[in-house]
């Protein structure tokens, strides 16, 4: 076993040498792939550091929750303010100091902990052609015909889950668990996460998939496939926003804050929208590329603090599982 | 086979392996655990659906066993491969495969709407059902076939030179073997159907559907409740033991004598039997090899633009099984006795999550989770393959102990000679097949990796998921193909081996 860790170690080979301080960042699986903003991000922050990031992925408020103190990481990417309370909670994060002033999100930012690097608002996305009158509020969908056919993720298991039941429930308020109950029959099925269900949605199989209003983007802008859309309700989309944090044990506080200060940059920001298919946290819309320029985006953002979602949450879950299981 | 002292020790590690990790999860549990109503709901839903699953897959197991052992035509082999493909794809690719037939979208209910009928639903407990089949029923019909070529041909020509009708053949020399069989393949794929969880979700239709591993799942991800995660963890686990350990008690003896390890003749058949089987088989190949066949079609346009880094996660695929196939052999021969057995079932019977956060909480102070990923994953790996491999060799090993060890005594063979001259040579078909299926079902594993798997050292499967989560489904597809040939090629080789120069 030690030959083949061995033998696994060489195809990995990292580049790092010796003397180069290391920083780690925790985030995401999607994030650092190569397919992710990961590479580029590294590459361009190494550019400026003199020093060797480097992104370990995973599920990082979990690993963070388990390492305690104890933890490698420096900084983290990726956490979500849905789960925020339980991060913050844990007292292993330290202020950001970064000035927020220069953010560009739709809602006002103020947290000194959490520092938001792109966001993106949930979405039922539809294909024009086998759905041409998509429903264009939420209450149109609420009495559509039954045969609109949605794929959900399960608030069990995902962050997108979560973040449709807390949707629902900013919408709708008490009557959240008879909405459930009306859209119920045009649940076509609920997925553990959200791949499987954009997976069902790209095979035909479903109207409609619960994902986020820039999914559009990827398909205009790598794959020139202008059928797919986000609609727009004006009820309100929630808001889901993606954070980063410096660890405050870290080995590299100077390093640390460099790369929180790096997040606001224009790089960074500039390398968010086709890399990680989400809209920059810091960069005027002027700025964007022109495919996200022209998404269709809500005017009305809902969004429940952190200490509002770790409230409701459970209450959000029960009613939702109480409603789809009749 | 081993000496008691092995095997004891053996059957320990396995067990430390197991326990120690849901004591790690149990013992860093800042809060009581819960179990409400909707842990109660989530409990009679898995019992259900694993025990429906179960007997369907082995029950229609036992037709496709007996008609595969009975025929003999050209291509046998490659369908016997085929038919273990679906069992060791991840379950997201599977479940795509299945849409693609059984879906609103799919083929079935295009044929239905052309011929004017009502459109079936993939999705409810019926999707639940035929997925588990689907994934299952190879293995099942496997498990059986192993038995029917396990009968000894003096016995077959003894039943011919009696006369037997076909009535009395079944219950005099077939139904002693399945009856040894039956239960604990049964058992293995209910402790399988146990841990279900995204194929359930999916295609159960939404939350009605919910197992205890969803359960665990959320408790871990959102609640980061490690009593509940630790509590259910444990419910499993009792769940599948005890149903390891039923199978075993109401598994009979086979004492009918040995053999001469010659192959069965073949009977003349009447034609309408040998078309009859055809048909069973027919409709078998269509159910599971369809699915995957168009997922192929759609997979092999993005073939070209996989790139390196996936090419690179596929070797470390390979390095991977092979190493996982290796430690589960080890294992599984000392281990191949009744009680090894339902050890063994612990390797399965705890979720990933579990295990994964156990192992990550017990090595974290002496060396960084992240690099001995692969190393652990490699363990959890042969460990969750372990039940499968004993299922396959532990009849075999026992059938020759006991037919042989007097004759081995009187020869005074000693322990290697034992092993050499009368196991191996018997031991070669299931071994190989024992071989080729913890193989590929290590290639297809997205248990443990996904905790700590860095994109780095990432899987193949891994990949596939990171492919999805980026938009790439067309390049996720050519990932899954590449990931199903290649388990496909790693099972083939593997049962190759063990086949290589037997007499059929």
């Amino acid at each position: 076993m030690k030959n083949f860790t061995f033998a696994a170690g060489l195809l990995t080979a990292s580049t790092a040498l010796a003397d180069t301080p290391v920083l780690t960042v925790y985030a995401p699986d999607y994030f650092a792939s190569e397919w992710g903003p990961g590479p580029s991000i590294e590459a361009a922050f190494e550019a400026s550091c003199d020093c060797d990031l480097q992104f370990k992925t995973g599920d990082v408020l979990g690993r963070i929750i388990l390492e305690g103190t104890r933890t490698d990481a420096d900084a983290v990417i990726g956490l979500n303010t849905d789960i925020t309370k339980k991060a913050r909670e844990t007292g292993l994060f330290a202020p950001h100091g970064q000035d927020v002033a220069k953010l560009t999100l739709p809602l006002n930012w103020t947290d000194e902990v959490f520092l938001p690097f792109n966001y993106s608002h949930t979405a039922f996305i539809y294909n024009t052609e086998s759905l041409p009158n998509a429903p264009q509020s939420f209450d149109e969908l609420l009495a559509a015909d039954d045969s609109i056919s949605l794929v959900i993720q399960d608030p069990r298991s995902s962050i997108s889950g979560l973040a449709l039941v807390l949707w629902v429930k900013a919408v709708y308020g008490d009557r959240a668990e008879s909405v459930w109950e009306q859209l119920a029959p045009k649940i076509l099925t609920v997925t553990k996460g959200w791949s499987e269900s954009y997976g069902l949605f790209t095979e035909g199989e479903a109207d409609m998939v619960l994902s986020y209003t820039t999914s559009p983007a990827y398909h205009i802008v790598a794959e020139g496939d202008l059928t797919k859309k986000a609609a727009i309700f004006p009820e309100g989309h929630y808001f889901m926003v993606e954070l980063a944090a410096k660890i405050a044990g870290t080995d590299n506080p100077e390093l640390a804050d460099a790369f929180l200060a790096f997040i606001l940059t224009d790089t960074f920001q500039n390398l968010i929208p086709t890399g990680n298919w989400s809209l920059p946290a810091a960069l005027p819309v002027s700025e964007w590329p022109e495919a996200f320029q022209e998404l269709p985006l809500p005017e009305k953002v809902l969004f429940y603090s952190e200490d509002e979602a770790a409230d409701l949450r459970a209450e959000t879950i029960e009613e939702w599982r109480r409603a789809l299981s009749k | 086979m081993a000496p008691r002292v092995v095997q004891i020790i053996t059957g320990a590690a396995l067990a430390a392996f197991v326990i120690a990790p849901l004591m790690a999860v149990w013992l860093n549990a800042g809060s009581s655990a819960r179990f409400g109503p909707a842990e109660w709901a989530a409990l009679r839903f898995t019992l259900m659906q694993a025990a429906l699953s179960a007997a369907l897959s082995v029950l229609l197991a036992i037709p496709l066993a007996r008609a595969l052992a009975r025929s003999r035509f050209w291509g046998r082999d490659v369908t016997i491969m085929l038919l273990g493909a679906p069992f060791i794809l991840p379950v997201l690719v599977a479940v795509l495969g299945l849409i693609a037939v059984f879906g609103q979208n799919g083929l079935l209910n295009d044929g239905l709407h052309a011929l004017g009928f009502e459109p079936l639903s993939i999705y409810g407990l019926q999707g639940v059902l035929l997925a588990h089949v689907f994934f299952n029923l190879p293995l099942a019909t496997r498990m059986i076939l192993l038995g029917w070529m396990s009968l000894p041909a003096e016995r077959i020509r003894l039943g011919q030179s009696l006369g037997l009708g076909a009535m009395a053949r079944f219950y005099l020399i077939e139904w002693p073997m399945i009856r040894r069989i039956l239960p604990s393949a049964f058992a293995v794929i209910f402790v399988i159907c146990l841990s279900s969880f995204a194929v359930a979700l999916t295609l159960g239709g939404g939350p009605k559907a919910t197992t205890i591993e969803l359960a665990i799942y959320q408790a871990f991800r959102f609640e980061f409740d490690f009593a509940t995660a630790a509590l259910l963890g444990l419910v499993q686990l009792v769940l599948s033991v005890t149903a390891a350990a039923l199978a075993l008690w109401l598994a009979g003896h086979d004492r009918l004598g040995i053999g001469l390890d010659r192959p069965a003749p073949l009977a003349l058949r009447p034609l309408l039997q040998r078309l009859l089987d055809m048909v069973v088989i027919g409709c078998a190949m269509v159910f599971l090899v369809l699915p995957l066949a168009l997922l192929c079609i759609k997979g092999a346009g993005g073939l070209a633009d996989l790139g390196t880094p996936v090419w690179f996660a596929a070797l470390r695929s390979i390095a991977l099984a092979l190493g996982s196939t290796a430690l589960c052999l080890c294992f599984a021969l000392p281990l191949a006795t009744r009680w090894g057995e339902v050890i063994a079932t612990l390797g399965i019977a705890v979720s990933p999550l579990v295990l994964g956060t156990g192992l990550f909480l017990i090595v974290r102070p002496y060396v960084n989770p992240f690099d001995v990923a692969l190393g652990v994953t490699l363990c959890v790996n042969a460990l969750m393959s372990l039940p499968f491999a004993l299922r396959i060799l532990r009849p075999e090993v026992q059938a020759v102990e006991q037919n042989f060890s007097r004759l081995s005594s009187a020869l005074g063979l000693g322990l290697w000679g034992r092993f050499r001259w009368v196991m191996l040579p018997r031991l070669r078909r299931p071994l190989g097949f024992a071989a080729g299926l913890t193989a590929a079902l290590s290639m297809g594993d997205l248990g443990v990796i996904a905790l700590f798997g860095d994109a780095e050292r990432a899987t193949l499967p891994l990949k596939l998921y990171q492919l999805m989560g980026s938009y790439r489904m067309e390049q996720a597809a050519a990932a899954a193909v590449v990931l199903l040939l290649l388990s496909l090629s790693l099972f083939w080789l593997f049962d190759r081996m063990g086949r290589y120069g037997a007499q059929d």
